[in-house]
């Protein structure tokens, strides 16, 4: 189609050859946004519910009961930070409470045969990481929905950890492997403090300064797109899948050195539990986006809110409804604040 | 527009919109416009993407509420606060990318939300069955009610959706670039449907960036521009140049920017490509400084092809060579290492990834060279974006906005300068310009050529007979998977283009 004008007003040139104009970087600081966004609220959160501690008990502003209370949330943690990349890139694991006992398991073996401590810890981490292994493959080989394969799969490794124990349980690990979970780096430092510290800073920048963390990113938003654009999204996936795993070993490694025993039933639950840090960090369950520093926050929230319940002898199945209580209020909120603004 | 007065009062609008305005966070998408609609007649709704054309469309279907302004059907001032109430008034919108639901059956499209019960209010489903059937035999739609609909094309898709506003028995039917997937003989049976609505005295907005269409089909026109409404009247008494002045506010040259290429050494080689279904033994060169035209009904396997050339579907046998080496393809990774990069058709799909922001899309492929030991670099990686889009003349409030947050024409313009990025050797725009208004895709054209002239190759998928025309240097038609011919020069003409397609040997007999 040609359209030719005789009006001499306008010239017949095209009105669109001429240099761009000058787009800006971005109209909001990024302060702003930090202000405005999801941690920030949740920090609020945490800190109301700290303040409120302190009212409540008088034993909760004690450096070593506050420390005390931090195991209340570090193993799962270590899991969540995995989970949450997980989760942003459209995947999920329930399977990685299962991985514990499973991993525990497999340390008990290790112990009984005599090995000392590197071996059993080298085990429980080996373990993760094969579990997860298991859980990528059919989730990026056949192309299985991951929240039935892990469904299937929590299944599985507890089973596994049922038939070689039964009723029994493994004890008497060595004295050196306590130093996971109940050791101390420095004053009121502990060891799993330390480790989800660490954990924390290396995930943050992994998925906010990275470009595996931009294509995980990417591949959570539209995963077609992300082929599209040549990102493997296969290889995105099985990594998570790979590090979900390494991380529910690893806090096999703490849960086990802190209880000193493996019982079949061991973090019985986990797995509801970081899924829930995930959300309440402000992570899209629908995939996509959220961020680490919520979830460390979310972590803090968790560990408070039990914390003060237990000080206050709050029984635990009261505590698991303040959870879900807490959980579904601070994700309405903000709905119901921008439906009561608009009338 | 004096010479309206007369003519409108001859007969009464069905709806009109009356100093309609709608505001967003720091837009004015539509600014106190006017809009008549009148029983058994055609009004296209003309403007170039962002003059407000979809959000009118919204404010009728109900889904926008208008900050002011009145809304009038036979002259009684009307509200339609849910998408609910617009549609038991009458209104019914046939959308650019129509949303029905893929598992359900084509009866239960058509009648979701109002279908015929029968005893305890349970769903007649043999009623809605023949009532379907009835309703698309009407239009001479030759679909199975009982189909589930993920098993239909595009083109019989869009018929169940008129087929389901013939349902509501609408009296006001909107047709937002009903033709955009459309090949040429569907359109045609399409204009028969428009009739056939008119005939029955249905009020119609037909909204299209096509002007050959808007002058077959459409009585009278209304023009927005920049949110504002700029004129109306009948189509007997405008021509093209006038409606495209009214439109843009300048002239714009349609005339192809194609300019005469230096045309290189062989970039491209394909060999036998060959797929189970979808195409077979294809073969082809491409050289530098050259752009190739794909042309062909849509289902002739083009889009198939391509993705299969970048490595998305695994071809049965095939070679590619670039450069004169071998190259294996297995995955659009690869593609992007051998310099082979591809604009797919589906832009919400396929090409961006519509709530990241514009500058992580345009770096998604290119982060390799904006980071740093894989640590990435903002600045870098605004730096890349910024020179890419603005050679494109990209209009965004900032390179940190959700790309979803543009109209088409500039969603497009961010895909193509992803693609640049890379520096590839290849490009390939499957449909460029589909969807996307008159500006912009001048803009793409224009862009396209200048390419072409420093030296990339270009191969273009496209539908449409004057883009074809106008942008290639060569033609390969292709027909049910396979090659039926390679034209240039003055062998390349509209009627060969036609008639290699459909596989004919006269012009007119569609196959």
């Amino acid at each position: 189609m040609t359209i030719t004008t005789t009006d001499p007003d306008y010239s017949p040139k095209t009105a669109t050859t001429t240099a761009g104009r000058r787009i800006p970087d971005r109209l909001t600081p990024p302060m702003v946004r930090a202000i405005k966004s999801w941690e920030s609220l949740l920090l609020l959160v945490a800190v109301g519910i700290f303040i409120l501690n302190s009212f409540a008990s008088p034993y909760f502003l004690d450096a070593w009961n506050l420390s005390d209370a931090t195991f209340n949330f570090t193993e799962k943690a270590m899991i969540a930070f995995a989970m949450a990349l997980l989760i942003i890139a459209g995947e999920i694991d329930l399977s990685v409470a299962a991985i514990i006992a499973l991993a525990s398991t497999a340390m008990g073996l290790m112990m009984q045969a005599g090995f000392d401590t590197p071996m059993i810890v080298a085990t429980g981490l080996m373990t993760g990481l094969i579990c997860g292994a298991f859980n990528g493959v059919l989730v990026t080989r056949l192309g299985l929905p991951s929240i039935v394969v892990t469904i299937g799969t929590m299944s599985l490794f507890r089973g596994i950890s049922y038939i070689v124990l039964g009723d029994g349980a493994f004890r008497g690990y060595p004295e050196s492997f306590s130093w996971f979970g109940q050791g101390y780096v420095f004053w009121v430092i502990s060891t799993e403090l330390a480790i989800f510290a660490i954990l924390a800073v290396i995930y943050g920048v992994v998925l906010h300064k990275t470009n595996f963390g931009r294509a995980v990113y990417a591949v959570g938003n539209n995963a077609t797109a992300a082929m599209f654009s040549g990102i493997r999204v296969a290889r995105v996936k099985m990594i998570l899948f790979l590090l979900t795993g390494l991380m529910s070993g690893l806090a096999a490694v703490c849960l086990t050195s802190r209880l000193g025993s493996t019982r079949p039933s061991i973090a019985t639950g986990f797995e509801l539990e970081v899924v829930t840090m995930v959300v309440l960090g402000g992570i899209n369950i629908l995939g996509g986006s959220g961020s680490i520093p919520g979830v460390v926050i979310a972590a803090f929230v968790m560990g408070l809110v039990t914390f003060g319940l237990g000080l206050l002898n709050v029984p635990g199945i009261v505590m698991s409804i303040v959870i879900g209580a807490l959980l579904i209020g601070v994700i309405a909120l903000p709905r119901l604040w921008q439906k009561f603004r608009r009338g | 527009m004096g010479n309206l007065a007369a003519d409108a009062s001859a007969a009464h609008p069905v709806l009109a919109l009356d100093g309609i305005t709608k505001t967003f966070p720091g837009v004015k998408a539509l600014d106190s416009v006017r809009l008549h609609l009148f029983p058994g007649e055609v009004t296209a709704l003309i403007g170039e993407n962002g003059a407000g054309k979809s959000t009118v469309v919204k404010t009728l279907t109900g889904i926008y509420q208008p900050d002011s302004g009145q809304i009038l059907m036979d002259g009684q001032p009307v509200q339609f606060p849910t998408a609910q109430s617009a549609a038991d008034a009458g209104v019914t919108a046939i959308h650019q990318e129509t949303v029905l639901f893929e598992e359900l059956s084509v009866a239960e499209n058509i009648y979701i939300g109002h279908a015929p019960r029968g005893a305890f209010k349970m769903i007649d489903r043999r009623k809605m069955r023949d009532d379907a059937a009835r309703i698309l035999t009407s239009i001479g739609a030759k679909i199975d009610p009982m189909v589930r609909l993920k098993d239909l094309g595009i083109a019989s898709r869009h018929l169940v959706a008129i087929a389901r506003a013939l349902s509501i028995d609408a009296r006001v039917v909107i047709m937002d670039e009903p033709t955009a997937a459309l090949s040429q003989k569907e359109i045609e049976e399409l204009y028969e449907l428009v009739d056939h609505l008119k005939a029955q005295g249905k009020a119609i907005l037909f909204i299209s960036h096509k002007f050959d269409e808007i002058f077959r089909i459409a009585d009278r026109w209304t023009v927005f521009r920049d949110g504002q409404f700029i004129g109306e009247g009948l189509m007997s008494e405008v021509d093209e140049s006038d409606l495209v002045r009214r439109m843009v506010g300048r002239s714009v040259d349609q005339i192809y920017p194609k300019r005469a290429a230096v045309i290189g050494n062989e970039v491209l080689k394909v060999v036998g490509y060959s797929h189970a279904t979808e195409f077979e033994d294809i073969n082809f060169t491409l050289n530098r400084g050259e752009i190739l035209g794909f042309y062909g009904l849509v289902g002739a396997g083009r889009s198939e092809f391509m993705q299969s050339l970048i490595g998305i579907t695994r071809p049965t046998k095939g070679v590619t060579r670039v450069g004169g080496d071998i190259c294996v393809i297995r995955s659009p990774a690869d593609a992007v290492d051998a310099g082979i990069v591809y604009v797919p058709e589906d832009r919400g799909k396929q090409g961006a990834i519509l709530d990241m922001p514009i500058f992580q899309n345009v770096t998604l492929p290119s982060l390799g060279r904006t980071s740093k030991n894989g640590f990435t670099r903002m600045a870098e990686e605004f730096a890349l974006a910024r020179t890419y889009t603005q050679r494109l003349d990209l209009r965004a409030a900032s390179l940190d906005t959700p790309v979803g947050s543009l109209s088409g024409g500039n969603q497009q313009k961010v895909v193509i300068a992803k693609w640049l990025a890379t520096k590839p050797r290849v490009i390939i725009l499957d449909e460029p310009t589909k969807g996307i208004d008159i500006g912009s895709k001048a803009a793409v054209h224009d862009f396209m050529s200048e390419l072409a002239a420093q030296g990339l190759s270009v191969i273009m998928v496209s539908s449409e007979i004057p883009e074809i025309m106008g942008m290639s240097d060569r033609v390969i038609v292709m027909r049910e998977g396979r090659i039926a011919a390679e034209l240039s020069g003055d062998a390349l003409s509209p009627e060969t283009l036609v008639r290699h397609a459909a596989g004919i040997t006269a012009k007119g007999e569609a196959a």
